[in-house]
């Protein structure tokens, strides 16, 4: 069941008792904050404590198999799809150059668009992962890595890596919850600033590297004395050192090198930029926040075992539906759940691994959030717009 | 240039077309495979532009893929200092990752991880008036290079007596190699055993063999109980070990912060072999303890010695992964 918007709406924000009621009578399991899938939460209590237990076990099973299996293809695999990333790269680079011509501009930025989506989630994202440092190959590697981004791989590690994986969907916790910019939550307080949340998620949706590289500067960490302003200068530095660089190569040394075609280089940039930003917007987005996922509360990390774990990555997440060429694209990440239960297993496995994972769901009883990306971000976007208001009231 | 392609390198680019290319990673290209004996192969390697050429004696660093995974591994040069390519002599060691995969498989066309030629088996300039080389097994591979070298330079042969012990003569690697030297330079003359006929060499049998012993300059390479009983009997042997030292599993392993992970250390186990197994990318050279080209800073805590299973370690202290287990939790930098 995909819960839409317009039926899943609670009236009024529920008092703590309310909130209460989620807790199963013989032992708190997922600590759910009051969200737009209400009766779903309640689904997932249905479990006992064993059964998340079980659970967790046998996913661990399929972990421990895909770590065994892994080998000679996985490695293939990688290598293959980084080499075509730079021959794209370097194609699409090469008929910009004879970007007065449209069809070559067409090509080109399509290729350029491709190569840097590829870059940064089926590589880099992946790779920063660790999900190819069992092959020990100095350049694929997650300590080795930088990517085409602007912020760098050791920020993005922190605030992604590790806050984010950590607390995934941890309303105060999990930064990703919004951005620092956006309201995706009943939980945050609504202020006036909100009535912007659909011109900011668009603006975020074109300048989303830039977005990114803020967020993880974690701004307000300072306020609440938790951070030095030094480190945060140091990096500012540091997305200024990689921001120089990416708009130094894309509008202005590739441009430069055209010579009078100057123009069609820089548009062909630009736009590949920009696709690439709204591209992996949308697919992140569409990663967690679409009304089939679940956000939880930060009682809910106490004493969490490795079960309940697992139940919060699952329900925290949303698959996208599609084919090869489609999941290619996303680095893997419309297998969102898989991802986040194994963020470290080869993302070429998530694939094979994703019918397990949904006939266990099944089993247990538990959500598997899944959808074509189309009707998942138009769910995003009917949140987005749901929260610029109040209480969450249309 | 590294302006258009960052953040990548112009190599990245470059190594698209041929890997070799690299500057900042050394690599090499398998180009011949040549079968010695049923236990050894000769593979021989052209390396990539960064190579910096070799001293006969002296070993290379190989990283080669097997099964997806990159493994390190030493082994001595076989061929000799004026060869344009590369070649080491691998013998299978049995269950042995890397030297089975050397030997039955790798394909022509391998590129390969390398490192610069390092080691301290070399021969000193001036050469010493007379020579005697002690090897037994694959132990023959840098002496080969050193006989290769020598053969080839516009010098005569030096004074050299070469004593080369295999199981048998059809596991002897370059049997007919050496015979035809020592027929074209009478100044070296090679005895060959037989170890499965005649029993291994020991210094008393080779005291017997070579009369004026004494007054050679020793080099000896092969298994650690002949070099430890050549080091014991005599002065001034200069030894290359293949094998590890024998190690002390006495260790108790433990908890490791390496870098920012956390990796799990058996006991017996060095923190090189588990930072590998967990991923981490280690520096490393000859993995036993001589070239000291594994060291990290220890942050905290203390390691084990796996050769004396002594505890030691002070926070700042430089410390040998390949040779150091863990004994209870420490934390260790990496680069
Ligand atoms: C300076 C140096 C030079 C070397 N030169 C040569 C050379 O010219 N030719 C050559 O064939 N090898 C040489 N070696 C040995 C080589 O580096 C490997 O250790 C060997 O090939 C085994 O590697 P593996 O991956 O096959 O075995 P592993 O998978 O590492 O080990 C498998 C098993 O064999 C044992 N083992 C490992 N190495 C040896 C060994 N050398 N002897 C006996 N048992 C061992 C291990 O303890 C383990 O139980 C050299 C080593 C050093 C340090
Ligand atoms: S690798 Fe040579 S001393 Fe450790």
């Amino acid at each position: 069941m995909t819960a839409t918007l317009d039926t899943t709406v609670t009236d009024s924000e529920p008092g703590p008792e309310e909130t209460g009621l989620v807790r199963q009578p013989q032992r708190p399991l997922l600590e759910l904050v009051p969200s737009t899938r209400r009766a779903d939460v309640q689904a997932t209590t249905a479990l006992t404590a064993e059964q998340i237990e079980e659970l967790g076990r046998r996913l661990d099973a399929i972990r421990d198999r895909v770590l065994d299996e892994r080998g000679a293809s996985d490695a293939a695999y990688i290598r293959d799809v980084i080499g075509k990333q730079r021959a794209l790269e370097i194609g699409g680079r090469a008929l910009l150059f004879a970007g007065v011509l449209p069809p070559a501009w067409i090509a080109g930025t399509a290729m350029l668009s491709i190569a840097k989506i590829l870059e940064n989630m089926e590589i880099g994202h992946n790779v920063m992962h660790g999900q190819w440092d069992w092959m020990r190959d100095p350049k694929i590697h997650s300590s080795t890595w930088e990517w085409d981004n602007v912020s760098s791989s050791a920020e993005w590690k922190h605030s992604h890596n590790y806050l984010h994986h950590t607390y995934t969907n941890v309303v105060g916790k999990d930064r990703d919850v919004g951005y620092g910019i956006l309201r995706l939550s009943e939980e945050q307080r609504w202020t006036p600033y909100y009535l912007g949340n659909p011109l900011y998620n668009f603006l975020l949706s074109l300048f989303f590297e830039y977005g990114v590289a803020l967020h993880d500067l974690e701004v307000e960490k300072v306020a609440a004395g938790e951070k030095s302003w030094s480190r945060v200068w140091q990096q500012v530095k540091s997305i200024g050192r990689k921001t120089g660089r990416q708009v130094f190569k894309d509008y202005l040394a590739f441009p430069a090198l055209a010579g009078p075609f100057f123009l069609p280089v820089l548009a062909g940039n630009l736009t590949a930029n920009v696709v690439r930003n709204v591209w992996s917007h949308a697919v992140i987005f569409c990663g967690h926040f679409p009304a089939g996922a679940v956000q939880f509360s930060e009682e809910q990390l106490a004493d969490e075992s490795r079960g309940e774990w697992y139940v919060r990555q699952l329900l925290g997440s949303a698959n996208l539906d599609g084919g090869r060429f489609f999941h290619l694209m996303t680095g893997q990440l419309s297998f969102q759940i898989e991802h986040h239960l194994f963020p470290d297993l080869p993302s070429n496995r998530y694939a094979e691994i994703a019918p397990e994972v949904r006939s266990l769901c099944e089993e247990y009883g538990l959500e598997y959030t899944s959808g074509p990306l189309w009707k998942q971000y138009l769910q995003v976007l009917g949140t987005i717009n749901r929260l610029a208001l109040p209480n969450g009231k249309r | 240039m590294s302006a258009l392609t960052t953040p990548l390198l112009p190599e990245d680019f470059l190594t698209l077309f041929d890997p070799l290319w690299s500057t900042t990673s050394l690599r090499g290209r398998v180009v011949a495979r040549r079968r010695e004996t049923d236990r050894a192969v000769s593979v021989t390697i052209e390396p990539g532009r960064a190579w910096a050429g070799h001293r006969a004696g002296q070993y290379v660093g190989i990283g080669i893929d097997v099964d997806g995974v990159r493994y390190r591994r030493s082994y001595s040069l076989s061929s000799p200092e004026t060869a344009e390519h590369l070649t080491v002599t691998v013998q299978e060691v049995p269950g042995g990752v890397v030297s089975t995969e050397l030997v039955r498989n790798v394909p022509i066309g391998t590129v390969v991880e390398l490192e610069q030629a390092a080691g301290g088996f070399t021969l000193p300039d001036p050469l010493p008036g007379r020579l005697l080389f002690v090897t037994a097994g694959s132990g023959i591979t840098p002496v080969m290079s050193m006989l290769r070298t020598l053969a080839a330079a516009a010098a005569p042969m030096p004074d050299i007596v070469l004593v080369h012990s295999a199981r048998t003569p059809q596991d002897t690697i370059f049997a007919a190699e050496l015979a035809g030297l020592a027929a074209r330079h009478p100044s070296l003359r090679v005895v060959q055993r037989h170890s499965g006929v005649t029993g291994r060499l020991d210094p008393a049998s080779l005291d017997a063999a070579v009369p004026d012993r004494a007054a050679r300059t020793v080099y000896a390479c092969g298994p650690d109980g002949l070099l430890d009983a050549l080091t014991d009997a005599w002065d001034d042997v200069v030894v290359e070990r293949f094998t590890p030292p024998a190690r002390e599993s006495e260790g108790t392993g433990g908890t490791v912060e390496l870098g920012d992970s956390t990796v799990e250390v058996q006991p017996g186990q060095s923190l090189l072999e588990a930072g590998e197994s967990a991923g981490k990318i280690m520096p490393s050279g000859c993995r036993m303890g001589i070239c000291f080209g594994c060291v990290l800073p220890l942050r905290e805590g203390r390691v084990r010695d796996l050769r004396t299973g002594q505890a030691h370690g002070e926070p700042g202290d430089l410390v040998q992964t390949c040779i150091n287990s863990a004994c209870g939790p420490a934390s260790i930098d990496l680069p």
